[in-house]
């Protein structure tokens, strides 16, 4: 991991990587998407509407898979300072966020159909809006900062409490209500969802996250050149105040 | 632990000069609840069932009111700095600090309390569960809202960030707080209800001032 932290390092391997990764999000998504939508069968009880769980669950998986992701690059950016990992936990938290939101609106739309209503006060529903929160408050603290470095640091430390807090509030939320099915990919033993279904939901759960790869990389990336850039126009401002001074 | 007992006291004795936040707190508070009725009407019935949602929401808001000013004065005079200077471990002046919060918000939210759940209808069974969740749960509020305070200073519009950070993570207090007085007031046991609440107080106890000390850390840097 301590390889990985120099940046002159990372775009080399960046620049490897993410034509890959772009290539299997388009495969991935094109083959999870026609196999979703077009392949697999209707629900005998939900019909058609049944297709928007190959969006809903793998946002749904996103959105929690990225504030671990954000959780970890922000152990790392306490522990060994790397300046790497408070690029990665910031460029993390928007596509999280993104993932997140269209979990909750995909969801809404499902339950519109299934439970007559736009918006049911359950348990899942309810800690996806609470994690929406969360990744807004890293976010709007990140900003708020004169000093990128303090902002870094400060969310670093707000993703950790938020790490230890989500289990707490998802297990409330839980207690407190619900109306959701409970989880069918991953129960003990075979998967109860039949796998003309379960094909298209795994590759579109790969294509979420070889998307998420993608973006991420290029965020990183983007950040590292506007750190340069910043450096840049710093020298040049150095330069010419002391040109007129001299 | 006296060094802990000096900065509570401290605390306490700037609280008392300066014209207290408490009262202020509770008069929040006070007006608040006061609001509800005119809001969702004032039939006994919704009141009665409403009124232990309303009753923790409104202290939650409280108690958060105050929390900006947490470490605010402290670093904005830099005897934050100072403090941080002396031989005692920063989480052991977060522990007072976050004492002397409680003692000036908490500590009155939980008497004004009953007071408000006799307007508010609330079934006379439900009082003691009442004073019992307010008591384990306001001190996890106040740890929780110290980290939240540490977090944001120096940053801009703190007081509004501060919200945006600490109410997601009050969630779980609100639930089980309301839960417990639902619970007693229908006369079912409301002890699992408490035994969490208990829970996270400690939890909080143990790891939050890690996380405030931190976030202390980094602003004095």
């Amino acid at each position: 991991m301590h390889r990985f932290a120099n940046p002159a390092r990372f775009l080399r391997l960046a620049a490897v990587i993410l034509p890959w990764t772009a290539i299997a999000t388009v495969l991935l998504l094109g083959a999870g998407l026609y196999l979703g939508l077009i392949a697999s069968p209707a629900d005998y009880q939900q019909g058609e509407t049944v297709r928007i769980m190959y969006v809903h669950v793998p946002s749904a998986w996103l959105g929690m898979a990225c504030y671990s992701t954000m959780a970890f690059a922000s152990a790392v950016a306490l522990i060994w300072k790397h300046p790497l990992a408070d690029l990665v936990g910031k460029s993390a938290a928007p596509i999280g966020a993104g993932f997140t939101f269209v979990c909750l609106v995909t969801g809404s739309l499902w339950g519109r159909p299934m439970w007559g209503t736009w918006w049911a006060w359950d348990a899942r529903l309810t800690s996806m809006l609470i994690l929406l929160f969360l990744y807004l408050g890293y976010m709007a603290l990140i900003n708020a900062f004169d000093d990128p470095t303090r902002g870094a640091r400060a969310a670093a430390i707000l993703a950790l409490a938020g790490a230890v807090n989500i289990p707490i509030i998802k297990f409330s939320v839980d207690w407190w209500n619900t109306l959701h099915q409970p989880a069918s990919v991953t129960k003990f033993g075979m998967p109860s969802v039949d796998p003309a279904m379960l094909v298209p939901l795994l590759l579109m759960g790969l294509g979420f996250t070889t998307f998420f790869v993608t973006v991420l990389l290029l965020r990183v990336r983007s950040e590292i050149i506007a750190a340069k850039i910043r450096a840049i126009r710093l020298t040049q401002i150095h330069a010419s105040s002391s040109q007129v001074a001299g | 632990m006296s060094r802990m007992i000096e900065i509570v006291r401290r605390d306490l004795r700037l609280a008392l000069r300066q014209g207290s936040d408490s009262v202020m707190v509770v008069t929040f508070f006070v007006l608040t609840v006061v609001l509800f009725p005119f809001g969702i009407g004032p039939e006994a019935n919704i009141l009665e069932r409403t009124s232990a949602g309303v009753l923790w929401v409104t202290a939650l808001l409280a108690s958060m009111l105050s929390l900006d000013r947490l470490f605010q004065a402290d670093y904005e005079d830099g005897s934050l700095e100072l403090l941080a200077l002396t031989p005692t471990a920063l989480e052991v002046l977060v522990l007072g600090k976050v004492a002397a919060h409680w003692l000036t918000t908490g500590l009155p939210l939980m008497v004004a309390a009953p007071v408000l759940a006799v307007l508010l209808h609330m079934n006379a069974d439900g009082f003691g569960t009442l004073l019992l969740t307010m008591l384990l749960g306001t001190p996890t509020l106040s740890l929780i809202g110290a980290m939240g305070a540490a977090l944001v200073l120096g940053a801009r519009r703190g007081g509004v960030l501060l919200s945006l950070l600490v109410l997601p993570l009050y969630v779980p207090v609100l639930i089980f707080g309301v839960g417990a007085i639902d619970a007693a007031v229908q006369g079912l046991p409301s002890q699992a209800h408490l035994l969490i609440l208990g829970g996270m107080l400690l939890a909080s106890l143990a790891l939050t001032p890690w996380a405030a000390a931190a976030a202390l850390r980094q602003a004095l840097e």
